[in-house]
């Protein structure tokens, strides 16, 4: 067997890609329905009605899938430039200790001024936090993969202790958790009474922004010539390792908004469950789009609607709601298989 | 070797009733729309040494690793011992007595030679390798080929020498009959080739039949009883070395007659680039530079002659910028060479590069033509402007490459990893030379390209140093430096010889440098 | 007790050679893989696997030893399907491995929701017990530390010579070494490195399956949800700190559980004074540290992470 290039397919074929990756999915999660002993198809319809059958449900998708784009756009702009940043996960919880260490009543400002500042210390925060492993591996060649993983127990532990001592919330009653952001640290709902907050809308943005980014400027040019091969763009006189550092402010600062926008416009405080494992889906959500910002909003949409629909589905049919993560699991590595497909032909002989 | 030492040797190499070995027919290679290999067919007979001859990309290597099974063959048979060999399987080549000396050695460094020649040769089931038995055979065949090598050493610590004899003795201890050499002496100094061409004259006595691959016309004529030429995939010719000249050889292996690109009078100018004693660290397997001395003239070629690993990458490296000098005194242009050297900084002093290989440092394989063709300077005014790319500047640049240097390629918009060889280093040429550089190092700028591509490189060079540029033609091939240096350095061990100009040493002298001999105390 | 003194009760040492042992497994399973030339990342998921279908054999009825089988046949399930993306296809080694992860774990949640639903509680098992060496472990420290351990802690042992006999004394081993530092010398001796490379990771898979079964089987005696919290990723950077050499790893196992025991034993004496939390990071940070210390001078397999096509060269 061996692999041989072929030239790139036209974008409508492109998009076939992805779409073959998720039918290979439901094919294959849909045989462990069976062995759950339910119905394949009335199980995939309960979860599609649960992500999307009512006004309700569909909200409920655009706000599981807010801190998707944001995780989901860290993975995309950094493995372009082959950055392998596995530590989402730690720079969303330090989004979020940022957002309770200034949102909880320390600077007693208003929103149009909070928020701001918010943002940009908790990307600060998170770009920080991604610096570190990008500067052991470009100075020490220790594999960023392992260094982001580990920090993401790192943090999490280091979220536990501030929410036990220094950030515990006094009316608590004992729960490990912060007190709530006040008034103007919050991102106000779109629409009112439900739970779809502004976050979503800063989340868009953002993918459009990263799109610009990739597309259109010089550092976008170098992140992808360093991912695709950073001797070759090193020989060219691009500045491999600030380009790496460059990346990982970038990305780190993407992922810690997303703990900001959990915080500051769903949950109001910061708690150990703030994210179940956003950080590990948002690889899942980049490989879906190809690790195209613009993707990575309908891919993170479609992740979270497995997630909330599952839920849904769970409870009325007797199938454990965790198809939900071996769906997300299966459909990474149909995508890796079918985003292999658009580049290379495979010869059997 | 018990085995080989039952059956008599033959006498006469073209003794025509020696028994075919080896059976070629109508053997065809194609990669996409390249046809590597067009009906190839020959006998090798037993005791028999046969030169496949060609230019680089003639399909030579493609046609040994068909032979050797790492390739599958589109038509045709291969027969060995009057066996059909079954296709794309190594292991059957290997068991049918086949062995094969790669061009890149196929050792596993971590482990000692021992280990790299047994490996695969005991049953996987077999609970204790069986050391002893090894040593004694490796023993056995050392002595009897004089291919002396140290079984316990690692393979890391070995020289290219060494490792070639390593490669030898893995094929014998496996019982190979039929040896195929790729190219072996690319990497060998003059002595180390003569080794090599005693311990060949050694196999073929005791009854081994080898294809010897080279593209060096006059060790063809020494080693071979018979050669073969190819030319881009053909048999162009079969001839029997007794009966041949070497003239006729080289308008076989080109398909015209060869003449020398036309060089025209140098005028030499001021120098541009200097370096007094430079030393160079040590990297992995890569010799340092050891207090060299060089300038680089205006309107002149210099063209650098060595076994490659001798300095040259390092040599490459202050030149491209991916290394700073250790100590001694560099400048560019008279601008001396700071800590701050990159190739960032080579480039904006003016400095072309055409680097060795193209594939896995001059492009990048997945983006475009057009991102390739600007990755050296898309920084510029020209193709940015506050940071945001002008991707029509940038596109007219591509297409003004590809009109200019002839590029076939479908549009600027394919991945350059689609691209043939030639038209590629065509694509880094203009690159390259597009900003009229005043000072090129153009590093092995022809390997592996056919004879229409190297003209064409050749042509660029010579209008390069026309304009007044200064090159340095880095090229383990000594035809194509004599060709075209205006002067001639040789470089072995990390050590620069004197400059010789056109003509005035003789290729015997070049070579004697090559090894590292002569020239004892007045070295620069 | 004085914070010394604790390196010289049994009990430290006991409980250190017990937290080492699924490491132990997981690290040589990690390494195989490795000295072929193919980074597993599924470790992690592989782990909760092992320790789930070891458990769940015995819940279910089986035998303890059935049990150990049953782990490391899932295992190599898992790395089979790692090798078929990562060796034939040469998909990335990072993204395959995230994914092996990712679908392993959650594959083995489903399975143990679906075949527990009303669990709340994790329900116990009859768990390997302590098997003294008669003579052997009645040597003060050393003795109850090394002898008076479960079978599985002496199979990881026994793992570690086995793995060092494998590696450098079979021919077997040779054609592995090979694959990782240079596939084509592997391919030019007849031998195909796919096949090598694919045995390798499976192969390695069940071993780091058995490694999370003795966390199931020989430690908690009960199966739950994050219970391998990050030991995988832990063992990936053992592999490293013993330069891809078992013995070296088999030291940086045993250290490396030292100072887990060492701390919580810390955790006592400090008594609330230090947040807990400060100590439960130590593993990770150590780790981290441990990788920096060497990644330097480290002589990785030259072929690691780098797919091979046949006839490429």
């Amino acid at each position: 067997m061996r692999l041989e290039p072929k030239p790139a397919p036209t974008l409508a074929v492109t998009l076939l890609y992805p779409l073959g990756a998720v039918a290979a999915t439901l094919v294959i999660t849909s045989l462990l329905v069976l062995v759950a002993g339910a119905s394949p198809f009335s199980v995939f319809y309960l979860v599609a009605k649960g992500a999307a059958g009512s006004q309700f449900a569909l909200l409920e998708t655009l706000t599981r899938s807010t801190p998707l784009i944001f995780t989901g756009l860290a993975v995309a702009v950094a493995f372009r430039a082959r950055l392998w940043n596995i530590g989402a996960e730690a720079q969303l919880y330090v989004g979020g200790i940022v957002t309770v260490v200034l949102g909880t009543g320390a600077l007693p400002l208003p929103a149009f001024l909070l928020i701001p500042i918010i943002m940009v210390v908790a990307m600060a925060g998170g770009a920080l936090m991604l610096l570190g492993p990008a500067v052991l591996k470009t100075r020490f060649g220790v594999d960023e993969v392992v260094t982001t993983l580990l920090l993401n127990f790192i943090v999490l532990l280091f979220v536990s202790m501030l929410l036990e001592g220094p950030l515990k919330d006094p009316m608590g009653l004992g729960w490990p958790q912060s007190s709530k952001v006040i008034a103007g640290a919050q991102l106000p709902r779109i629409i009112q009474g439900k739970r779809l907050h502004y976050g979503f809308v800063i989340a868009i943005v953002s993918a459009l922004i990263v799109w610009v980014i990739m597309k259109k400027t010089t550092l976008g040019y170098e992140m992808r010539a360093v991912g695709h091969n950073p001797q070759a763009a090193g020989f060219a006189g691009i500045p491999v390792n600030r380009v790496l550092m460059k990346t990982a402010l970038l990305s780190g600062g993407l992922a810690a908004l997303a703990g900001f926008s959990e915080v500051s416009g769903l949950k109001g405080n910061l708690t150990l469950d703030l994210s179940p494992g956003y950080g590990y889906s948002g690889i899942v959500v980049a490989m879906l789009a190809m690790l195209n910002p613009v993707g990575v909003v309908v891919s993170a949409i479609f992740v979270a609607g497995i997630f909330v629909g599952a839920d849904a589905m769970s409870r009325a049919a007797q199938v454990p709601s965790y198809i939900a993560d071996v769906m997300v699991a299966t459909a990474l590595l149909t995508m890796v298989v079918a985003i292999l497909m658009t580049r290379f032909r495979i010869r059997w002989k | 070797m018990p085995a080989l030492q039952e059956e008599k040797p033959t006498a006469n190499a073209q003794d025509e009733g020696a028994p075919v070995v080896l059976r070629l027919d109508g053997v065809t290679k194609r990669f996409g729309p390249l046809v590597a290999n067009d009906a190839i067919s020959f006998d090798l007979k037993r005791g028999e040494v046969i030169a496949l001859l060609g230019e680089n990309g003639a399909g030579k290597t493609t046609l040994m690793n068909i032979l050797f099974g790492h390739y599958v063959a589109d038509e045709g048979s291969v027969e060995a011992f009057g066996r059909a060999l079954p296709p794309g399987d190594p292991r059957a080549a290997l068991d049918a007595g086949i062995g094969m000396v790669h061009q890149h050695f196929t050792l596993a460094d971590n482990m000692s030679v021992l280990e790299n020649i047994a490996l695969g040769t005991q049953s996987f089931w077999k609970a204790r390798f069986d050391r002893a038995s090894a040593r004694r055979r490796i023993a056995e065949l050392s002595g009897a080929f004089g291919l002396a090598v140290d079984p316990e050493a690692m393979v890391a610590s070995l020289s290219v020498g060494e490792r070639q004899r390593v490669e030898i003795l893995k094929a014998l201890y496996r019982d190979a009959h039929v040896l195929i050499l790729d190219e072996p002496t690319a990497v060998l100094t003059p002595a180390e080739t003569d080794a090599l061409f005693h311990t060949l004259k050694l196999l073929v006595g005791q009854g081994l039949a080898i294809i010897f691959i080279s593209h060096k016309l006059n060790e063809v004529m020494a080693v071979s009883d018979r050669v073969l030429v190819l030319r881009s995939g053909r048999l162009a010719g079969e001839r029997i070395i007794a009966q041949t000249t070497r003239h006729e050889l080289a308008s076989l292996m080109v398909g015209q007659e060869v003449t020398p690109p036309p060089v025209p009078p140098v005028i030499t100018g001021p120098s541009l680039l200097v370096m007094e004693k430079v030393s160079t660290v040590r990297q992995a397997n890569a010799t340092p530079l050891d207090n060299i001395t060089l300038s680089l003239h205006s309107g002149e070629i210099t063209g650098l002659a060595g076994v490659s690993g001798n300095g040259q990458a390092a040599l490459a490296g202050l030149l491209s910028g991916t290394e700073v000098p250790l100590s001694g005194n560099y400048s560019v242009q008279g601008e001396p060479v700071g800590r701050d050297w990159s190739p960032a900084v080579a480039l904006a002093g003016g400095i072309a590069r055409i680097p060795e290989d193209r594939h896995a440092v001059g492009t990048i394989g997945d983006m475009s033509v057009t991102e390739n063709v600007i990755a050296e300077r898309y920084h510029t005014e020209r193709f940015s402007r506050a940071g945001f790319l002008d991707w029509a500047a940038a596109r007219k640049f591509a297409e003004e490459i590809i009109a200019d240097y002839d590029v076939k390629c479908p549009s600027p918009d394919a991945r350059i990893r689609l691209l043939s060889g030639g038209n590629m280093q065509k694509l880094i040429l203009g690159r390259a030379l597009d900003p009229e550089p005043v000072i090129i190092l153009a590093n092995q700028p022809t390997r592996g390209l056919d004879v229409g591509a190297v003209g064409y490189v050749h042509g660029k060079l010579l209008e390069a140093r026309s304009r007044g540029a200064a090159v340095l033609l880095i090229s383990e091939d000594l035809e194509e430096i004599l060709a075209l240096s205006d002067r001639i350095l040789v470089i072995s061990k990390g050590r620069l010889s004197t400059p010789s100009a056109r003509g005035e040493r003789s290729v015997h002298e070049l070579g004697q440098l090559m090894a590292g001999h002569g020239e004892e105390g007045r070295a620069a | 007790m004085d914070v010394v003194e604790i390196l010289f009760t049994a009990s430290f040492w006991v409980a250190a050679i017990r937290i080492a042992s699924p490491l132990i497994f997981a690290t040589m399973g990690e390494l195989i893989c490795e000295r072929a030339g193919v980074l597993n990342l599924g470790i992690e998921g592989i782990m909760t696997a092992g320790a789930f279908a070891g458990w769940f054999t015995v819940y279910a009825g089986g035998d303890l030893w059935t049990g150990v089988a049953v782990a490391a046949l899932a295992g190599a399930m898992f790395g089979l399907l790692h090798a078929t993306l990562t060796v034939p296809l040469g998909l990335s080694q990072h993204v395959v491995g995230i994914g092996v992860t990712l679908l392993a774990t959650s594959l083995t949640y489903f399975t143990y929701r679906l075949a527990l639903p009303e669990v709340t509680s994790p329900p116990k098992i009859d768990a390997f017990q302590p098997l003294p060496i008669p003579g052997l472990s009645k040597i003060p420290v050393i003795g109850e530390a090394l002898f008076a351990q479960t079978p599985l802690t002496y199979l990881a042992f026994v793992t570690v010579a086995l793995v060092v006999w494998l590696l450098y004394r079979t021919p077997l081993g040779l054609a592995i070494r090979a694959a990782g530092e240079n596939p084509s010398a592997v391919e030019a001796q007849g031998i195909s490195v796919t096949a090598i490379r694919i045995g390798a990771v499976m192969a390695g898979s069940a071993l780091m399956a058995i490694g999370g079964a003795f966390l199931t089987m020989s430690a908690f005696n009960s199966f739950f949800f994050g219970m391998i919290n990050g030991r995988g990723w832990i063992c990936i950077a053992l592999v490293v700190f013993g330069s891809w050499r078992p013995g070296k790893a088999l030291l940086g196992a045993i250290l490396f559980a030292a100072f887990d025991a060492y701390q919580v034993r810390l955790q006592q004496i400090t008594g609330g004074v230090v947040p807990y939390q400060i100590f439960l990071m130590m593993p990770y940070a150590l780790s981290i540290l441990a990788l920096i210390l060497v990644a330097r001078r480290a002589t990785y397999p030259k072929a690691l992470m780098i797919p091979y096509q046949k006839g490429e060269r």
